[in-house]
């Protein structure tokens, strides 16, 4: 039996515009499995943020149900879910938000500090984890002193802070050149393969199909089709020569 | 699906914590810092130097000294006059006002913020309980600072009313209610605005840091201000 650790049931967000109401998601059902790199792919608009706002508990559906490894999250309390964020999940957003009065250092300690883990332990992870994303000797600059990749891989080393067995990427590249797009999603992909870790991307960056084992297309707050990895090569093809 | 270790709940900072990320806060910011501490500081100020100035004349009356120079009219009867009472109330309504909007704003530009630190693992508790000790700290500085410029400005204003006899009569305590109109005295107007400008920069910046760290995270950081 496969081991799913993230199942969303008939989700459905709606958004309240002045007197209308914006439907973002229409009853979203998948089903992620432990140490998948899963893409939500789909043009702006389409939900995938909002469905990543639901996976990630940062925002409540209006219907629906989400479990992560088989807790349903509707019905954690607020410490719970803030635990949930703390320990269980990393989250690296398009916009990278980096607390910009902390250093690098800074920013990667503080969900450290937030488990409650003790200064020196915490000290000794957020180097090594700076370290570990070719950031060793930019340590203690603060995030405006910082490039657009760099401060996108800060934002990866506090998303690992506190080891959380899934991480959700809301479009990492979306900022970012080619190049530095790329060695971002290596990385993220780098975790994937070498410490088991779920990711869990939503993007409309080609890159990132090569790396995907799942791509779930969403179109107008549903799920259009969900394909496998061996069905992405001939895609890439296609998109790629459409723009030709 | 299988049933993982069920999630734990969130551990509380330690008070020592918060207020060292909070000072960490203030001290990174310092320039943003002193734009909102000097709101509060003008606001007191304008305060406590209309009403400390209105002690002062009080208090030289009830001396028996004839007050002549550039005095109002009603000043020659005892006591606090309407019009005195309509400034300070005025000056405390323009203290209150402007002590909410500096707090209220150094909030609201920092929403993103707090949608992140919930994203980090954050309680709602320790959101509020952060920005309560900054504002607490920021509402008294400014706050004390703002006092001394009032009571400065009111004694100058007292030397150019009343020359040197000011000193003789300086109203530095509190006054028996017997001798005639309720007078606070100096120190007292100074510590009453202190705690006036901390509980109103508490005030002013809890609700809106109380109203942001209730807000799911993703829409708090889609706060654009």
């Amino acid at each position: 039996m496969a081991d799913i650790v993230v199942k969303t049931e008939d989700v459905v967000k709606e958004y309240r515009m002045g007197s209308n109401i914006l439907r973002a998601l229409d009853g979203i059902n998948i089903e992620i499995e432990r140490g998948e790199y899963i893409s939500l792919m789909g043009p702006s608009g389409s939900g995938k943020s909002t469905l990543f706002n639901m996976i990630g508990a940062l925002d409540r559906p209006t219907e629906g149900q989400v479990y992560i490894d088989g807790q349903n999250m509707s019905q954690l309390s607020q410490k719970q879910i803030a635990a949930f964020r703390c320990h269980r999940v990393g989250y690296i957003f398009q916009s990278y938000n980096l607390l910009h009065v902390r250093s690098a250092h800074g920013n990667v300690t503080l969900p450290m500090i937030f488990a409650g883990i003790s200064e020196k332990q915490r000290n000794e992870k957020a180097e090594k984890l700076l370290d570990m994303v070719g950031l060793g000797d930019r340590m203690y600059h603060l995030p405006d002193e910082l490039s657009g990749g760099q401060r996108q891989r800060v934002a990866i080393a506090r998303a690992l802070a506190n080891d959380p067995s899934i991480i959700l990427a809301d479009e990492p590249t979306a900022n970012l050149d080619t190049i530095t797009g790329r060695e971002i999603i290596d990385l993220i992909k780098r975790l994937n393969s070498e410490q088991g870790v779920t990711v869990i991307s939503a993007t409309h960056d080609l890159k990132m199909l090569d790396v995907s084992d799942r791509i779930v297309d969403i179109r107008d707050g549903l799920v259009e089709r969900i394909r496998n990895r061996d069905e992405i090569d001939i895609e890439v093809g296609e998109v790629g020569g459409e723009g030709e | 699906m299988q049933q993982r270790t069920p999630i734990e709940e969130q551990i509380d900072l330690p008070f020592v914590e918060s207020l060292r990320i909070s000072f960490q806060s203030l001290k990174i910011r310092f320039g943003r810092s002193i734009i909102t501490t000097a709101g509060i500081t003008l606001g007191i100020a304008f305060l406590v130097s209309v009403w400390m100035n209105n002690e002062i004349g009080i208090a030289l009356q009830e001396s028996g000294r004839q007050t002549t120079i550039n005095t109002f009219e009603e000043t020659a009867e005892q006591g606090i006059s309407t019009k005195d009472i309509w400034l300070i109330i005025m000056s405390l309504i323009v203290c209150v006002v402007g002590i909410a909007n500096s707090m209220l704003m150094a909030v609201t530009e920092r929403f993103r913020e707090i949608g992140t630190m919930k994203c980090l693992g954050a309680l709602d508790g320790f959101v509020v309980r952060l920005f309560l000790l900054e504002s607490g700290f920021q509402g008294f500085s400014g706050a004390l600072i703002g006092a001394l410029i009032g009571t400065l400005g009111a004694v100058l204003l007292g030397l150019k009313d009343y020359g040197l006899d000011l000193f003789f009569y300086f109203p530095l305590l509190p006054a028996s209610p017997e001798d005639g109109p309720m007078q606070l005295g100096v120190i007292v107007i100074i510590l009453l605005g202190c705690i006036l400008g901390m509980i109103l920069a508490v005030i002013g910046s809890s609700f809106p840091a109380w109203r942001a760290a209730k807000l799911p995270p993703a829409e708090a950081m889609r706060t654009e201000v």
